[in-house]
């Protein structure tokens, strides 16, 4: 957990973050709203002998904690996915409506796109990009068995993001789920850190700031742009952000969350960042026994 | 993925429209459904349908211009340019539940085998051709993919990387 230590001066209670980060955590599922609804799932893992726990703030997901998802009915047929809690947050945050044109900057393996569609009520179009094709295959996969007819995927650089291909429209929102140090998800992957590095939270923070900017780029005045990351370092959160605010037209705002969080950090180490980084939230393992989260909402201004 | 063309174009909407006579037209798509499986043509309503490929048809429910170069556009969807259309498992489990012809309930054992990707001899007195599978889930019937009836034999048409021992 060593990489873990220089967060001591902005994590409350430490010892508990460090004892939390190192407990496994076990599989949770997202119901798949687009073919079944919480309802039907609940009865089909327990007809499956499947134990299944509820999360209390999202109605729609399970904790299991005796079993990884694959090899039963409701997975079969779509229903569920697998996807941790902390990982739902993005989505439900940008709160995408039917019927909405919406740009999923970094989208493999496709949890999330498929969340956004089913938000969407498989209405309206996502736009999901990565830059990665073996990670666009499962991207493909997980949209089929999942059943969303919303989905576009495509092949590119979210930095670099076309509008061409669909005429040139905008969006009315856009979901930036960064590629990061995956620090959070320690507790599923303990060897996470052993390739920790400096050098590479630095350099992909400058990946991070040129795909959240090219979001506000391509996403309409008054449309909503949710920044995320699953990791803890403020290079890749806090002074993304604050690199935005300077170059793009976009304001941070304030959003709810029913899960206990901490604030945006405003200074670390040398820096010190925009005020309104303050309203980003950061989701730690010993607040509410799951993995570590970033998740910041910006609104898009006017140029 | 065998077929490496990523540009999709639109189906045309009727015969007027075509220009490949060998392309499949959104008027043919919506009454394969209705005839073979008794899909109402109003469940597309809202949707658009694209080829990519030869004879590989996918739906989507935005309107891009055509043809667009994405490397994927909704869902698979149908299978045409052979001599009989095949729906994709995805399709028949997210429409399968509108069919009222050409539909054949499993119990749980057979549907179980059925999705381990086994053919198995059974008894249908409707049509030889390519079937809804439907089995019961959480207390209703639900489509769980597509089968091929000839011979007194169903066989599984479920794709490798989707088979299962559930």
């Amino acid at each position: 957990m060593e990489p873990l230590d220089r967060y001591r001066p902005i994590v409350d209670d430490f010892e508990a973050f460090i004892d939390a980060c190192e407990r496994p955590l076990p599989s949770a599922v997202r119901v798949n709203t687009i073919k079944a609804t919480v309802e039907r799932v609940r009865t089909a893992l327990a007809d499956a002998g499947i134990a299944h726990t509820p999360v209390d703030w999202h109605d729609g997901l399970f904790v299991l904690p005796e079993d990884s998802p694959g090899a039963n009915w409701p997975y079969f047929h779509g229903w569920i996915h697998g996807q941790e809690e902390v990982s739902a947050i993005p989505a439900t945050v940008l709160d995408p409506r039917p019927g909405e044109r919406v740009w999923d900057a970094c989208a493999a393996p496709g949890s999330k796109t498929t969340q956004l569609a089913a938000l969407m009520d498989d209405t309206g179009e996502v736009v999901a990009t990565d830059n990665n094709l073996g990670r666009i295959s499962a991207l493909r996969t997980n949209t089929e068995r999942l059943g969303a007819t919303t989905v576009a995927v495509t092949h590119e650089d979210g930095r670099n993001h076309s509008l061409k291909p669909f005429g040139g429209e905008g969006y009315d929102r856009a979901l930036v789920d960064v590629p990061c140090s995956c620090e959070g998800t320690v507790r599923k992957n303990p060897d996470t850190l052993e390739d920790w590095s400096l050098s590479h939270v630095e350099g992909i923070s400058g990946v991070q700031k040129g795909v959240l900017k090219r979001a506000v780029e391509v996403t309409e005045a008054g449309g909503t742009v949710v920044y995320s990351t699953c990791t803890f370092a403020p290079e890749e959160n806090e002074a993304v952000l604050d690199y935005v605010l300077d170059e793009a037209a976009c304001d941070i705002v304030e959003y709810d969350l029913p899960l206990d969080h901490a604030p945006g950090v405003t200074e670390w180490q040398d820096e010190t960042y925009d005020p309104s980084v303050a309203d980003a939230k950061r989701i730690y393992p010993h607040h509410n026994d799951t993995g570590g989260f970033f998740c910041a909402k910006l609104e898009v201004r006017a140029e | 993925m065998s077929d490496q063309s990523t540009e999709f174009t639109r189906l045309p909407e009727s015969d007027d429209e075509r220009e490949d006579p060998e392309r499949a037209t959104r008027e043919e798509v919506l009454d394969f459904w209705q005839d073979r499986f008794g899909v109402p043509p109003e469940t597309f309503e809202e949707r658009t349908f694209w080829e990519r490929g030869a004879g590989k048809l996918w739906l989507y429910s935005g309107t891009p211009p055509s043809p667009v170069d994405t490397e994927g556009l909704g869902m698979t969807f149908l299978r045409t340019r052979q001599e009989h259309w095949k729906p994709t498992l995805e399709a028949v489990q997210r429409f399968g539940d509108r069919a009222s012809k050409n539909v054949i309930h499993l119990g749980e054992e057979a549907a179980r085998a059925f999705v381990a990707g086994e053919d198995r001899e059974l008894d249908w007195d409707g049509d030889w051709g390519y079937l809804v599978v439907t089995h019961d889930l959480a207390g209703e019937t639900e489509p769980v993919g597509v089968g091929l009836y000839v011979y007194g034999e169903l066989r599984s048409q479920v794709p490798k990387g989707r088979r299962r021992d559930v």
